[in-house]
């Protein structure tokens, strides 16, 4: 237990020294590289790499999240329930949808760059929050909602104090979800030249210089392993405010 | 004959069952009775080896349990439980065939098995042998569990809490037909219940157990009339105590000569209800249909007598 | 008045009938120019009129599922007969160097269409041989028109004609990634789940390793496998004749099975789990060995999950086996990289149409597969 306190923090911090100064840990990468090739890569500082890797993973996310959240409520209303079925085999046959196949078929429409990777993180994003914010709306107790109804709360008091809070375990668990698997596809951003980490692993196929495979790898599964480890934090918080042991 | 030779199981270095012994002659059923956590479950358990035991040795109409391989131990002895735990896969025929077809018994054999003991415990065959286990009531499951565990005509049956999922009313019918069943194939059982009164009404011996020990194994009148000590008092005295004693004998063992007004009852009815007739009906005497007549101050005079 | 999805659809399905339905290019390297359903055939203005009078009325009048859901299966193959269409009689004015590739307007009429279908199978749930039943039809169909030569005007079928020797070669080794990957994924990780099942210490360990691996970027992933699988190749010669090497398919096949290993393992082990006690122990004390608890009642109890688990690992899988066209390992991803490499949209069309075509398949017969088996269970 004690570990799995010490241990996002330890990652977290060893994650930040490399990234301002990745020389320092060129003698980890050395043994990965032939021909004297450079350990570290250089073209575009890591550092920038990373924060605008993680710029276009935020921007996707939270757009798809908002997005995500607002089609649950909708179709989770009386007005909208019409919508219901139609976006449950919606978001389950958009599922199958390769996120690589999206990404590509972007490009077409948007041109290469940030553009095509922001739209298709957007779109693939948005099916797990809104399946999570589906679950989490309709599967409530069905005698909570009677006793708010009962109690004179207005459907929107009802959706504001009861459900949505009541939900929202699951919705973050869904933006979780959406934010690590963003954060992976991101990388295959690069192939259609966004400007992600993606860069230094492709760079590391191209020259068959793994130390660059492997340094571009590393930066991301630590920071996917943080962005799971907070937002389950979250979750677990969220959990217990509603009432439910997580 | 089941005999237990001073068995005692050890968890965690502390004793859970210790040094029981006991005998169970064919043809009876003895119910074990004692609190959650007396060890009683763990005592049946090391009969067909889920637990081994940590000493001591059980025999089986002489045979030692642990001479055997294991699962083949498990096959001659049936074993009911609390969940009934009926394959939710397999239809109900399935089901009671387990162990014929484990043992490799031909197919027609199987059936004719199956059917007979789905007739047994009133399940008509044709309704209730295809059907899957979720589309059964809470009764019908505990009948179809039962008769899985009798398929294979087992030397011995143990049975651990196996009404304890059924409401009341369920369970005093499917208490009833459980002692039926018994008479009519005279296996050996051996039940496990921390109700006393299933205990009374269903074992012809009684085992009580407390902290790991058999305290008293007794007939059960004798049980009740004679309680050995302050744990057994506890357990089958208390207000209860002298209706379980009533309960033991039939009106016709105590019957007189002479009449009685109102409806008369048969002679087996036992006292516990004779009694609770008399005072429901507000008479001193009921009539028996076999001739005769039981009064009420001969009730309180062997009830004074504590049931002798 | 309240938005119904029939209206959707009809907006969806309008806008494309009115956006271009194909984009010309007198040549390959010349710029576009969308042509409309009225500009591209003599009958156009006809047809778009009679679909979109059909689409208001749909709207007005609440048509049965059964109804909408032919009128979607009818408009699907339509939209595709009409872009075929176009495509032939534009490129007999144009000639042999004109492209023409499907614009806009006939992805939002598909687009409408199958989402008219989507919702009218959700709405009417069908029994499941009708399932089956629509799921042949829209094969058929779309085999029938890919065979009649009616698409081969347009651009991704002439992708496709000139290079059908590679696209059968490298669908074949596409399938060969996902099922081989599967394959192994499954050899491997239904002991390994059993395995934690029976031995709960090792549960935390195993599953805590199986998230770190899923967390690597595919990209990173199959990197770090050919430098690896040729390290490993070049130090055991046994491996080598094994079939291990650093460069081709393999790589690629053992990164997807790595990441196949978690759902398997996880769903082997929730979908024992599930098991009730009573059953289990009902099992061992009737006396079945430890093989035949197993056999006969932990992994038939388990079936739903592990076909779940197959569910996930096939359709990730035929979307992850794109990456191996990157590092060399063959695939549908050979022509979705060419293509970006080339900026030739048409080639990354011939790769990612078929790869979608074939996740959705996956993802679909499995689901009814499930169904099939949660059938007749409490």
């Amino acid at each position: 237990m004690r570990a799995g306190r010490f241990l996002p923090g330890l990652a977290a911090l060893f994650l930040l020294v490399f990234l301002l100064t990745p020389d320092s840990f060129a003698f980890l990468f050395r043994p990965l590289t032939r021909n004297n090739a450079p350990a570290i890569y250089h073209q575009t500082a890591l550092l920038r790499l990373t924060v605008s890797h993680l710029s276009i993973v935020a921007i996707a996310v939270i757009a798809s999240g908002l997005v995500g959240i607002v089609l649950g409520i909708l179709v989770t209303r009386p007005r909208g329930r019409e919508f219901l079925p139609l976006a449950r085999s919606v978001t389950a046959i958009g599922q199958t949808f390769p996120p690589v196949a999206v990404l590509a078929l972007a490009v077409p429409v948007m041109g290469f760059g940030t553009a095509p990777t922001l739209v298709a993180l957007f779109l693939y994003g948005l099916l797990p929050v809104f399946e999570n914010t589906l679950a989490g709306l309709t599967d409530q107790p069905a005698e909570i909602l009677e006793a708010a109804r009962g109690m004179g709360l207005t459907p929107l008091q009802r959706l504001w104090h009861v459900e949505l809070p009541l939900a929202l375990p699951l919705i973050i668990s869904g933006i979780r979800l959406t934010a690590v698997i963003s954060l992976g596809t991101a990388t295959i951003g690069s192939t259609v030249a966004a400007p992600t980490l993606g860069e230094v692993i492709i760079a590391g196929l191209l020259s068959s210089n793994t130390a660059y495979v492997a340094q571009g790898g590393l930066v991301v599964s630590i920071l996917a392993v943080l962005i799971h480890h907070g937002l389950s934090a979250a979750e677990t918080n969220a959990a217990r405010a509603a009432g439910r042991v997580g | 004959m089941i005999e237990l030779q001073d068995l005692t199981r050890m968890f965690d270095g502390q004793p859970v069952v210790r040094d029981v012994s006991l005998t169970v002659e064919a043809g009876e059923i003895v119910t074990l009775v004692g609190t959650s956590g007396s060890g009683k479950t763990t005592l049946i358990r090391m009969i067909n080896r889920l637990v081994e035991p940590s000493s001591g040795r059980v025999l089986i109409e002489g045979l030692d349990a642990a001479s055997l391989p294991v699962h083949q131990l498990r096959r001659r002895i049936g074993y009911a439980i609390q969940g009934i735990g009926l394959f939710p896969h397999r239809s109900v025929a399935q089901n009671i065939a387990t162990v014929p077809r484990l043992l490799g018994w031909p197919r027609a054999r199987i059936e004719d098995r199956t059917d007979e003991l789905l007739e047994l415990f009133q399940l008509d065959p044709a309704r209730f042998r295809d059907r899957m286990p979720h589309q059964l009531s809470g009764g019908q499951a505990q009948r179809v569990g039962t008769a899985r565990a009798l398929a294979a005509r087992p030397d011995l049956l143990l049975l651990d809490e196996p009404f304890g999922a059924l409401d009341p009313i369920i369970r005093a019918q499917a208490q009833t037909d459980l002692r039926a069943v018994q008479r009519r194939l005279g296996t050996t059982m051996i039940l496990v219940t921390h109700d006393i009164d299933e205990a009374v009404l269903l074992g012809d011996r009684i085992a009580v157990m407390d902290a790991g020990r058999i305290v008293q194994y007794d007939r059960v009148a004798r049980i009740l009339a004679h309680p050995e000590t302050d744990f057994v008092r506890a357990m089958t005295g208390g207000p209860e105590g002298v209706f379980r004693l009533l309960s033991l004998v039939a009106a016709a063992e105590i019957a007189e000569p002479g009449e009685a007004p109102g409806p008369p009852v048969d002679a087996a009815t036992n006292l516990r209800e004779v009694l609770s007739l008399c005072l429901s009906s507000g008479r001193e005497a009921l009539p028996l249909r076999s001739g005769g007549r039981v009064t009420l101050a001969a009730i309180r005079a062997l009830a004074g007598r504590g049931g002798q | 008045m309240m938005l119904r999805p029939a209206t959707v659809f009809a907006i969806l399905v309008g806008l494309g009938l009115w956006l271009p339905l194909v984009q010309f290019k007198p040549n390959r390297i010349a710029a576009g120019e969308g042509i409309r359903l009225d500009q591209a055939l003599a009958g156009g203005p006809v047809i778009a009129l009679a679909v979109l009078g059909l689409l208001v009325l749909s709207c007005i009048w609440r048509m049965p599922d059964r109804m909408r859901i032919v009128l979607a299966l009818a408009g699907m193959a339509g939209s595709l007969v009409v872009l075929g269409h176009a495509a032939r009689s534009l490129s007999v004015e144009a000639g042999n160097l004109a492209r023409l590739a499907p614009a806009s307007g006939f992805w939002l009429m598909l687009l409408g269409f199958s989402l008219m279908l989507a919702d009218g199978v959700a709405r009417l749930g069908p029994s499941l041989p009708a399932r089956w039943l629509i799921l042949g039809l829209v094969l058929v169909a779309g085999f029938g028109i890919l065979a009649s030569g009616m698409l081969d005007q347009i651009s991704v079928m002439r992708e496709y004609a000139t290079r059908r020797a590679a696209f059968l070669h490298e669908a074949k080794r596409h399938l060969q990634l996902a099922f081989g990957s599967l394959g192994l994924a499954l050899l491997v990780g239904l002991p390994l789940g059993t395995g934690i099942y029976m031995m709960r210490r090792l549960r935390g360990p195993v599953l805590a390793a199986l998230n770190i691996l899923q967390t690597i970027p595919s990209l990173a992933l199959f990197g770090i496998m050919l430098p690896l699988l040729a390290w490993l190749a070049a130090t055991l010669p046994a491996a080598g004749r094994w079939g291990v090497s650093g460069i081709g398919a393999f790589p690629a096949l053992i990164a997807l099975f790595l990441y196949a290993l978690l759902p398997v393992v996880s769903n082997t082990l929730s979908g024992l789990e599930t098991v009730p006690r009573a059953t289990r122990e009902a099992a061992v004390g009737l006396g079945m060995t430890r093989w035949q608890v197993l056999g006969q009642v932990l992994i038939p109890l388990a079936l739903p999950s592990l076909i779940a688990a197959l569910r996930i690992v096939l359709v990730q899988n035929i979307g992850l086996a794109v990456i191996a066209g990157l590092i060399g390992g063959g695939g549908f991803g050979t022509f979705v990289f060419q293509g970006l490499n080339q900026m030739a949209m048409d080639l990354v069309l011939l790769g990612t149409l078929p790869t979608i075509a074939l996740a959705l398949l996956a993802g679909i017969v499995l689901d009814l597969l499930i169904e099939h088996v949660a059938r007749g269970r409490p």
